[in-house]
């Protein structure tokens, strides 16, 4: 058995919620939250916590000048792939023009998302 | 083999070399950090003092008042930004009064000029936002602000295209009498950059002058690097005040001055702590303390929440405080120029134009005939009016292209400050010649836009751009360089 | 010879900017430029690379660029002239109240425009250390959240590798997690006050992701390093924010980054003569986000400091709606020769709250309903907002908790407003909620 302590981000109470788990990582109990909003939030931070992920990477043949693209996972990854990913993009380039919603990295770090770009680079 | 090697290139050294320019020989001067006005001469009231403080019979004296009046007209050949605003020195108490006119009596035996005491009613004339204190003062109509940085820039770059070399990153670590291939005696320099020899030397070290009048004299110097922290304030309280405002030593302490600077800021300060030192530019929250308690004995409501930067700065200051000029008895050839503290900036020319004299007399150098006393400042879109503006953009496309929006500082005038001689290297010295950085933002927005222009004209990796030289770089690698 | 070369001129082609010229356009106002400094449309949300932005406009989650690029398409679309590349030098008005506009660029060089009416989207800026009054050194590795954000977000460059933050505003929380992805490790998160200027959110996904630790209540009181930062010593601070000796803590490190407030660019504003708010850096204005200069408008960060940019966008647009009414009413003056009349109605504010925007009323410009934004001076629980009218209570909201980070609303509809014809005072309170 563990507890888990977490700041519930549904809104600028911020919570401060305990999870109380058990030996097979099953939820046995979840104290601090005031609604249940923060029940819901807890619960899924515990199981399967996920972020998007946003970045940014070096662009060749900018017509204006641009040096960097920025891009995000197109949906959640897991949590604890998020060095992965980033990791993934270290050392890489894309040609120009790149325009919102191309996918510049197909499944990043065998998550099976993809990465696309989030600017128009020209 | 140098005629004249000048050691720093603060304002002392590169006025020494401005007026030695308009000699014929070989000159350099090396200074230890990657531009001109690094030291003191970067961080100090920037004021010109009228000249009653200083003791009479001393050079202190002398030349504070040669250099005030030599100043308005420098400033005209030399373009930089100068202006006679004239001082108050205030009493915050009837029994400080007395001391008002013995200031006025060594004033006027110092020589200046216009000196008057007036009262409370006056006072509030000349000076509208002056608090509820002070009762009296002294009025020196000759006293004025300059940009210090301008000056010094001036002096370096005139003296540059006059044909002075100026060597940066060059720390003196020694120096001696030598003799050269004739018999006839010289010195050895020894820099980090190699041995240097040369005829003559000039000790223009600022707080170093100690170290290298040392090495050379048996007649020991002592310099304490005495530090003062200041406060400057953002444009819009420009106005505010009108004149230098000092204050007379009496029960509160030796008080601050608060003053426009050239540019419509306010500055206040300094503080004074005697340090060991000769780097420790560091502030302290005691000194920012003591500089706003100070300020409000001048001033009721001065805006401090309005303080854009504080910094630090050091003064040259001499154990029997006074300027030291000219040879060293002991070491022919040897001149120096230390315990350059207040009034330094205000003697600056007229030390430049006494050693260099002494210099061409010892070494009997003729007039340099293609020598050229003036030089062209840079454009500031900010001050121009708009036909100027418009005509400036159209023969200068990149004088359109804001960079600094605080400061209204273009690209133009960037490139402009790294292109010219003894052009810019670090963010601080594009700063220091244009302003851009120098505004409310403190360089936030434009910082990385200047980072990019110097790294193209310079033709190097953006990583190697500092702020101020050495390792003050700005960035340390790229993104994800190691994940 | 026309009087006016535009309608309207919009000054920053941020999202205020954009979102501004769109509800002119919109309400039929066609004559506008939009002229931005740098050289793309979008603002600091170029550089805003994290999502977050858009729920409340698009209802989904866009990242800073994304939004952007929204607006900008919109204004596109429309065909609003925009120069870009252009800063803007001076604005006045004349004796018939057209605004003058001196602006530069490269290949217009020095611009002179004239506009019936202007609006002031010019943003907000970072307050520098010089404004903290932070002792000790100078030395390079100094950097507002902003400007670190650009170097790595626009320029691909690292500022640093060892970094401590001081204040926990939104863009220092967002930096600390970029700073971290990007290969630095970020010590602390340092933070003057009892509490976080930052969103909750931000400080769970951008520092208890990563186990960056937050300290509040306390500063730095020194720097160290003469070339490069080579450390930091934090000290906690009582509650009058005043360090406590003997709590001092050393961090060694090679950057600091500031988040410690924004402050809105108002000097071309100030130019102007227009009446500025002690509180909020950014001028005074009605319901229909005028200044105290007729036809002269404002909205989103140089109005005040907002933490969403979709309610800077809604701001925007009635600038952008109330700048087109005005030129028509401009319009309409000169026809009929009679100028409509003006009601300024103060807002009056207690228990709490900071400042209000708008901070008068003329009902007989309300059009559908009118929304207060504010901001609290502490955090506060357990409370009701309250609006009244000649002391009446006519509306009442209840709060959880507010937080000085977090800009409130509340809306007041016109129905109400017209239930009280000859009103003559308006206040928002905040009372205990028992």
């Amino acid at each position: 058995m563990n507890t888990v302590n977490l700041t519930c981000i549904g809104c600028p109470l911020g919570c401060q919620i305990e999870v109380m788990m058990g030996d097979d990582n099953e939820i046995l109990l979840i104290t601090g939250n005031t609604c249940p909003r923060g029940e819901s939030y807890a619960r899924k931070e515990v199981t399967a916590p996920t972020r998007i992920v946003t970045s940014s990477v070096r662009v060749y043949g900018s017509r204006t000048g641009e040096r960097m693209v920025s891009l995000k996972t197109a949906s959640d990854i897991p949590k604890d792939r998020i060095m992965d990913v980033i990791r993934d993009l270290r050392g890489v380039a894309v040609p120009c023009p790149v325009r919102i919603g191309d996918v510049l990295f197909k499944d990043v770090a065998g998550t099976g998302v993809d990465m696309i770009a989030t600017k128009n680079v020209d | 083999m140098y005629d004249v090697v000048i050691i720093g290139a603060g304002v002392t050294g590169c006025a020494i070399a401005r007026f030695l320019s308009a000699y014929r020989g070989s000159f350099c001067v090396l200074e230890r950090s990657e531009d001109v006005c690094t030291g003191t001469s970067k961080a100090n009231s920037a004021i010109i003092h009228a000249g009653f403080d200083a003791a009479h019979g001393s050079l202190m004296a002398k030349y504070n008042l040669l250099g005030n009046r030599m100043y308005p007209e420098l400033a005209k050949e030399l373009d930089f930004e100068y202006k006679n605003n004239g001082s108050l020195v205030l009493a915050l108490h009837e029994e400080d009064i007395h001391k008002l006119e013995e200031l006025m009596e060594n004033g006027r035996k110092n020589g200046v000029e216009g000196l008057e005491i007036v009262g409370r009613e006056r006072l509030k004339e000349l000076e509208p936002a002056v608090g509820h204190v002070p009762v009296a003062a002294l009025y020196a109509p000759t006293a004025g602000i300059i940009c210090p940085f301008g000056a010094t820039i001036a002096f370096a770059e005139n003296a540059c295209t006059n044909g002075v070399e100026f060597r940066f990153d060059t720390e003196v670590k020694g120096l001696g009498p030598a003799q050269d291939e004739n018999g006839e005696s010289c010195w050895v320099v020894q820099t980090a950059q190699g041995v240097i020899r040369t005829r003559t030397v000039v000790n223009a070290a600022g707080v170093y002058s100690d170290v290298l009048h040392n090495m050379v004299s048996a007649d020991k110097i002592h310099i304490t690097p005495r530090r003062g922290d200041y406060l400057l304030l953002d444009r819009k309280t420009g106005g505010y005040v009108k004149h230098t405002v000092f204050q007379v030593p009496g029960k509160f302490g030796k008080g601050v001055l608060v003053s426009p600077t050239v540019h419509g800021n306010t500055i206040i300060g300094p503080t004074a702590e005697d340090i060991d030192d000769k780097e420790g530019v560091e502030t302290t929250a005691e000194g920012f303390d003591d500089l706003m308690e100070k300020a409000g004995f001048a001033f009721d409501d001065l805006p401090l929440r309005e303080v854009i930067t504080s910094f630090a700065g050091l003064r040259a200051h001499e154990d029997r405080h006074d300027f030291i000029l000219g040879e060293v008895k002991d070491a022919p050839g040897f001149f120096d120029c230390a315990g350059i503290e207040s009034p330094g900036l205000t003697a600056a020319p007229a030390i430049g134009k006494e050693i260099a004299g002494q210099l061409a007399e010892k070494l009997g150098l003729k007039e340099n005939p293609d020598f050229v006393g003036t030089r062209k400042g840079f454009p500031d879109v900010k001050s121009l009016p708009p036909d100027e503006i418009a005509a400036l953009v159209k023969e200068k496309p990149d004088y359109g292209r804001i960079v600094c929006r605080c400061e209204q500082v273009s690209e133009g005038a960037i490139i402009d400050a790294i292109r010219r001689p003894l052009g810019a290297r670090s963010l601080d010295g594009v700063k220091r010649r244009v302003r851009a950085g120098m505004g409310r933002c403190q360089g936030g927005f434009c910082s990385p836009r200047i980072m990019d222009i110097l790294a193209r004209e310079w033709g190097v990796d953006p990583a190697d751009i500092t702020k101020a030289g050495g390792h003050s770089s700005v960035i340390v690698g790229l993104v994800k360089d190691r994940v | 010879m026309n009087k006016t070369d535009y309608d309207l001129i919009v000054i920053g082609g941020g999202p205020a900017g954009l979102a501004a010229a769109i509800g002119a356009y919109d309400a039929g106002e066609k004559n506008i430029l939009i002229l931005e400094r740098d050289t793309r449309l979008g603002g600091i949300l170029n550089q805003c690379i994290h999502n977050g932005f858009g729920l409340h406009t698009f209802q989904e989650e866009l990242t800073g660029p994304e939004y952007a690029q929204r607006f900008a398409d919109l204004v596109l679309e429309r065909g609003i002239e925009c120069r870009l590349d252009t800063m803007v030098v001076s604005v006045g008005t004349d004796a018939e109240g057209i605004k003058e506009v001196a602006a530069v660029n490269e290949t217009d060089g020095l611009l002179r425009l004239r506009t019936r009416a202007l609006i002031l989207a010019m943003g907000c800026r970072e307050r520098s250390r010089g404004a903290l009054n932070i002792p000790g050194f100078r030395p390079a590795g100094i950097f507002s959240a902003g400007t670190a954000q650009r170097l790595v977000n626009i320029e691909g460059y690292l500022p640093g590798r060892r970094v401590v933050i001081l204040g926990s505003g939104d863009i220092g929380l967002i930096m600390a997690r970029r700073m971290t992805l990007e290969g630095a490790k970020v010590l602390v998160c340092a933070e003057l006050m009892p509490y976080s200027g930052g969103l909750k959110r931000n400080i769970v996904q951008c520092l208890d992701d990563f186990g960056i630790p937050l300290r509040l209540s306390h500063t730095v009181v020194r720097i160290e390093g003469k070339e490069r930062v080579e450390g930091v010593v934090l000290a906690k601070v009582g509650s009058d924010r005043k360090p406590i000796p003997g709590t001092e803590e050393h961090y060694e490190c090679d950057t600091l980054l500031l988040s410690v407030g924004l402050l809105p660019e108002n000097e071309l504003t100030v130019g102007l003569g227009a009446e500025m708010s002690r509180v909020t850096g950014g001028p005074v204005v009605n319901e229909s986000l005028e200044t105290s200069v007729p036809g002269v408008f404002a909205a989103g960060n140089v109005l005040h400091v907002h933490d969403l940019v979709d309610y800077v966008s809604e701001e925007a647009k009635l600038a952008g709606e109330s700048a087109a009414a005005y030129v028509r009413e401009c319009r309409e003056a000169e026809q009929a020769g009679t100028e409509k009349s003006r009601d300024r109605i103060p807002v009056g504010f207690s228990g709490g709250i900071r400042y209000t925007v708008p901070s008068s009323v003329d009902p007989g410009r309300v059009r559908h309903w009118i929304k207060f934004r504010f901001r609290v001076g502490e955090v506060m629980t357990n409370r009701r907002v309250v609006l009244s009218i000649d002391g009446e209570s006519v509306l009442s909201r209840k709060r959880r908790v507010m937080a000085p980070g977090e800009m409130e609303e509340l809306v007041l509809t016109k129905k109400v407003l017209d239930a009280h014809p000859d009103m003559k005072s308006l206040e928002i309170r905040i009372e205990e909620d028992n």
